[in-house]
């Protein structure tokens, strides 16, 4: 696509709207590192659109120098799917969080994700309405204090990945705030993913749910509490690389590696094609703070797909049927049945 | 109207300026079929028409009974016909059900096909007459003429040797009927047996049944001494504008409008939407229509439809919506992110009764209102109304064109009434569509002046930069916007400008639209009717007929709602008196009322009916006694 050879960088994707987000936000990272990974996709500003609904992360858009739509509450998918069909030769990607694309965006997000349309989703997730100020989110955990639920959250907490396959999702991911090279990694995979890709953030909000994932980021901590997800590798984790996932039939099961009866060998080895084993992996939505024999939260890519996309097929139907010509304006107006008044 | 009776060799031959007809069945009869092929004949013939289907709202309710009765109406003339008839003169009634649901819209004096095979005992039990009381026995019809035909009797007999099924036999029980009737009023077979051909081109025993069937009716018209009495009747052709004609409902033509509109501007038609009565026929013939580019969206829900509308219409492409009252309401957060963010939009609503689903298969004008007004903060959007269900083609092109050259969504108005009658449409030319012309902004190179993508022309319009094109990448979104920079602003002053400048924008659309035109009667006098939308036909109707009776009244009809024609409050000032008719418990009326300070006649008829040309003449009889 290139027609110069000049290499764009990070600062190129940065527009002239300073970030209105609070000092510590962990979009400030998700910022940098989707803006490192365009730069390294070798994405031109004018072809990238970013789309947004409302929240605290849908004010993204306005702070790259490329297109950008900022839309309404929970209808950021919409408007990028709109977008994509009509014009597949851009790269759409659409910024929300998780009350946006899960709570008043629900029914979106489950028929884009169906769709498939080629699409990439960076999903912020921080457990909370941030930009209404600390109300507790669709994912926000059970016993959460917040304005809105001075006593505790008693909604059961929504499996966002769980969800993403369930609604046929080609590209599911999780990645963590803190991880900025990693996340950049799997930003750039996800953008070479040819449907809709999900990537779910752990974003931290420090200002109304500070810490909500700090068991999984904080350096002491998660070792033993993520296990990171890598193709083809064994699933390894614990503070000496000590403990791994095992299967027994469907049921996965931590091992201690130091015990001599099981080795490396024996462990569950990521397969990011095989969609049972996703879906399995997605239900370690286990709570290491209240939990005692926790499965640790995957980190990585779940699982990716390869299956048509939306605008392909759509525009494929388009050139089959305009192969013997395309549609005359004069035929349009006849019609199939005409009669004639002398 | 005078009938003149001619006589021929063998027949009598009643001359009539008009007449209506309704084919009444069970919905598994065929009537839609029978009227549309009805419909194509007289059209071939050159009359002018309007047709209206009326079927039940259950797919399939119980064979025999009132619920599960369907009809289509239709009315053609020697001269311009604008509505299917308030009453009609024929009646086709396949089964006692059918009898008895229509038989109270049936002129005094006027005809009965009866298909006495749909009489026995079973039918009459199921329409609720009771086996004693057969209404083709009782006296119940005395006042009307009435054809006794055993239709599935006769046509057994006429397709005996076509080796069909008995089951497939019977379905070819209409073809009898719509020949019976082409005899009765002197017309063609030909286009039904051409339709015929070409319909089951791959059956073609079940064809031939059907021609053969066609035929058979025709032919008893000729044999039967039945109808020696009363004659045949003849409708002379229409005087029409010479030209090619095809026939359209108005839910294709709102479709093929905005279809045509893109081709005209050199854009890509997108449709998002989500399936709803009355509107769906416009998703669903835009969806046909990809050899013409056509993209349509089926989204999740109506939020998605406008929603996934906005995105492509951001993209480039021209961006519509179709939907009817509910759903209206649900776009309407995303119809106010089209208001700020500036970009075209087409809405056809095609409004039924309400609220809330209300009566989903029945038409009514209840959603100006929301139209007008219907969105949070100030957020005026153009408005125009059909009239016809041609006028559906034009008023979406128009749409077309004012929301691309205002960079503005527009509501298109239309009714479940227009949207599914139909009448001949003569094809214009291409030439002869207004042109419509995005305008977009040039690509930038570096040394340029930063692109300002809230900068304004003399008409207040912004212009549209198309993803993608090098040096203008901006953002923009619902927030309220800085002045030409388009920057995120809470400026106060700022907030107040941007709001006076998008509503001056939506005023300047009145450049626009023509003036407003009295379409029948005095220019200045006592009584004038102002009407908007489909109730057209029944006004136009009940003013010619008011003013033959020597009633001082004219007939001024408006498209335009937002913003109304230039010289329209000067119009108002020539008259009395002003009468509004709608089909809504007043809505136009208010609105008029506060802007031209003035105190007009309201009518409303809120029944999920059209008014009927009979109303609305009483109504002006009387409003001109209270003068």
């Amino acid at each position: 696509m290139s027609d110069t050879n000049t290499q764009l960088t990070a600062k190129d994707f940065t527009s002239s709207q300073e970030p209105k987000w609070c000092p510590g936000c962990g979009d400030h990272a998700v910022l940098q590192q989707l803006k490192n990974a365009m730069a390294d996709l070798n994405l031109k500003t004018e072809e990238v659109v970013f789309v947004s609904g409302i929240g605290c992360s849908s004010r993204l858009p306005y702070y790259v120098a490329t297109y950008g739509v900022h839309g309404i509450h929970g209808r950021a998918m919409a408007m990028g799917s709109g977008l994509k069909a009509a014009r597949p030769d851009l790269s759409v990607w659409v910024a929300t969080g998780d009350g946006d694309a899960l709570s008043i965006g629900g029914n979106h997000y489950i028929h884009t994700i169906r769709r498939n349309l080629d699409m990439n989703i960076i999903l912020f997730n921080n457990e909370i309405y941030g930009l209404t100020k600390g109300q507790y989110s669709p994912t926000s955990k059970v016993g959460l204090k917040t304005v809105t639920s001075p006593n505790g959250v008693v909604d059961y907490p929504m499996n966002t990945l769980a969800l993403t396959l369930g609604s046929g999702g080609t590209f599911v991911a999780r990645v963590l705030d803190r991880d900025g090279k990693f996340m950049r990694e799997v930003f750039k995979r996800s953008a070479q993913h040819r449907g809709t890709s999900v990537v779910e953030i752990y974003q931290n909000c420090p200002i109304y749910n500070d810490g909500a994932f700090s068991v999984f980021t904080d350096r002491e901590r998660k070792a033993d509490t993520i296990v990171y997800l890598e193709q083809g590798k064994p699933l390894v984790f614990g503070k000496e690389s000590n403990k791994g996932i095992m299967l027994d039939g469907f049921t996965p099961l931590v091992v201690d590696l130091g015990d001599s009866s099981v080795s490396k060998d024996d462990l569950w080895v990521h397969d990011e094609n095989d969609k049972l084993k996703a879906n399995i992996l997605a239900d370690f939505f286990d709570d290491p703070d209240t939990k005692e024999d926790y499965l640790p939260r995957p980190i990585g890519i779940f699982y990716v797909e390869d299956r048509f996309t939306y605008e392909d097929a759509l525009d494929d139907q388009i050139a089959q049927l305009q192969s013997a010509g395309e549609g005359t304006l004069e035929e349009l107006l006849s019609g199939p049945s005409t009669w004639t008044i002398n | 109207m005078s009938d003149q009776i001619i006589l021929n060799n063998e027949n009598m031959v009643t001359s009539k300026t008009s007449v209506s007809v309704l084919f009444a069945g069970d919905s598994g009869d065929g009537m839609q079929l029978t009227g549309t092929q009805f419909a194509n004949t007289v059209a071939v013939y050159g009359s002018d028409l309007n047709t209206f289907p009326n079927f039940p709202s259950e797919i399939r309710a119980p064979a025999g009974t009132i619920s599960g009765v369907s009809g289509f109406q239709l009315q053609f003339g020697s001269k311009a016909v604008y509505t299917p008839g308030a009453k009609f003169d024929v009646m086709v009634a396949m089964n006692a059900a059918a009898l008895k649901a229509n038989l109270k819209n049936l002129h005094h004096g006027g005809i009965i096909l009866a298909n006495t095979d749909g009489f026995d005992a079973k039918n009459l039990k199921l329409a609720g007459y009771g086996e004693e009381n057969n209404p083709l026995e009782d006296g119940t019809l005395n006042d009307y003429t009435v054809f006794e035909i055993p239709v599935v009797t006769l046509t057994r007999k006429a397709l005996v040797d076509t080796g069909l099924s008995t089951k497939n036999i019977d379905r070819c029980k209409n073809m009898f009927v719509l020949g019976t009737l082409y005899w009765l009023y002197s017309l063609p077979i030909d286009t039904t047996i051409e339709t015929l051909k070409t319909k089951f081109k791959k059956k073609a025993d079940v064809a031939e049944a059907n021609i053969k069937a066609v035929k058979a009716g025709y032919n008893f018209g000729d044999e039967t001494e039945m109808f020696s009495q009363h004659g045949r009747f003849s409708v002379d052709p229409a005087n029409k504008k010479p030209g090619v004609y095809r026939r359209v409902t108005g839910n294709e033509a709102s479709a093929i409008g905005l279809t045509a509109a893109a081709k005209k501007a050199g854009l890509e038609l997108f449709l998002g939407s989500y399936p709803i009565t009355p509107a769906s026929e416009i998703l669903q013939t835009l969806s046909g229509l990809k050899k013409w580019g056509v993209k349509t969206f089926q989204a999740e829900d109506e939020i998605a439809g406008v929603l996934t509308s906005i995105g492509a219409s951001y993209g480039g492409a021209l961006a519509a919506t179709n939907t009817s009252g509910p759903g209206l309401a649900l776009k309407a957060e995303g119809l106010g992110l089209a208001v700020m963010l500036e970009i075209p939009l087409v809405v056809v609503n095609v409004q039924r009764g309400g609220p809330s689903t209300g009566l989903p298969t029945k038409p009514e004008q209840s959603d100006l209102f929301i139209s007008m007004f219907g969105r949070h903060g100030d957020a005026p959007v153009p408005i125009i109304a059909a009239t016809s269900p041609v006028d559906c083609f034009y008023t979406a092109y128009e749409a077309a064109k004012i929301a691309v050259e205002y960079m503005t969504p527009v509501i298109c108005l239309t009714d479940g009434y227009l949207g599914l009658s139909s009448e001949p449409m003569l094809i214009p030319a291409p030439d002869d569509l207004a042109d419509i012309t995005p305008k977009y902004v040039k690509e930038r190179k570096p040394e340029d002046p930063p692109y300002l993508p809230y900068k304004r022309d003399e008409k207040g319009v912004r212009e549209w930069a198309i993803p993608g094109t090098k040096g203008l990448e901006h953002r923009i979104g619902g927030l309220e916007k800085q002045h030409e920079t388009g920057h995120v602003s809470h400026d106060p002053e700022n907030h107040a400008l941007m709001t006076k400048l998008r509503a001056e924008k939506i005023e300047r659309v009145i450049d626009l639209v023509p003036d407003q035109t009295i379409d029948n009667g005095p220019e200045q006098g006592d009584l004038l009717v102002l009407g908007w939308g489909s109730t057209y036909g029944a006004i136009k109707i009940a003013v010619e007929q008011a003013l033959a009776g020597g009633c001082n009244v004219a007939h001024a009809h408006l498209r335009y709602l937002n913003p109304f024609p230039k010289n329209l409050g000067e119009i108002l000032s020539n008259y009395k008196k002003v009468l509004i008719p709608e089909n809504n418990y007043g809505q136009l009326i208010r609105i008029i009322r506060d802007k031209y300070q003035i105190e007009p006649v309201g009518y409303s008829k809120v029944q999920g009916l059209p008014f009927n040309e009979m109303e609305i003449e009483a109504k002006i009889t009387d409003t001109l006694k209270e003068l």
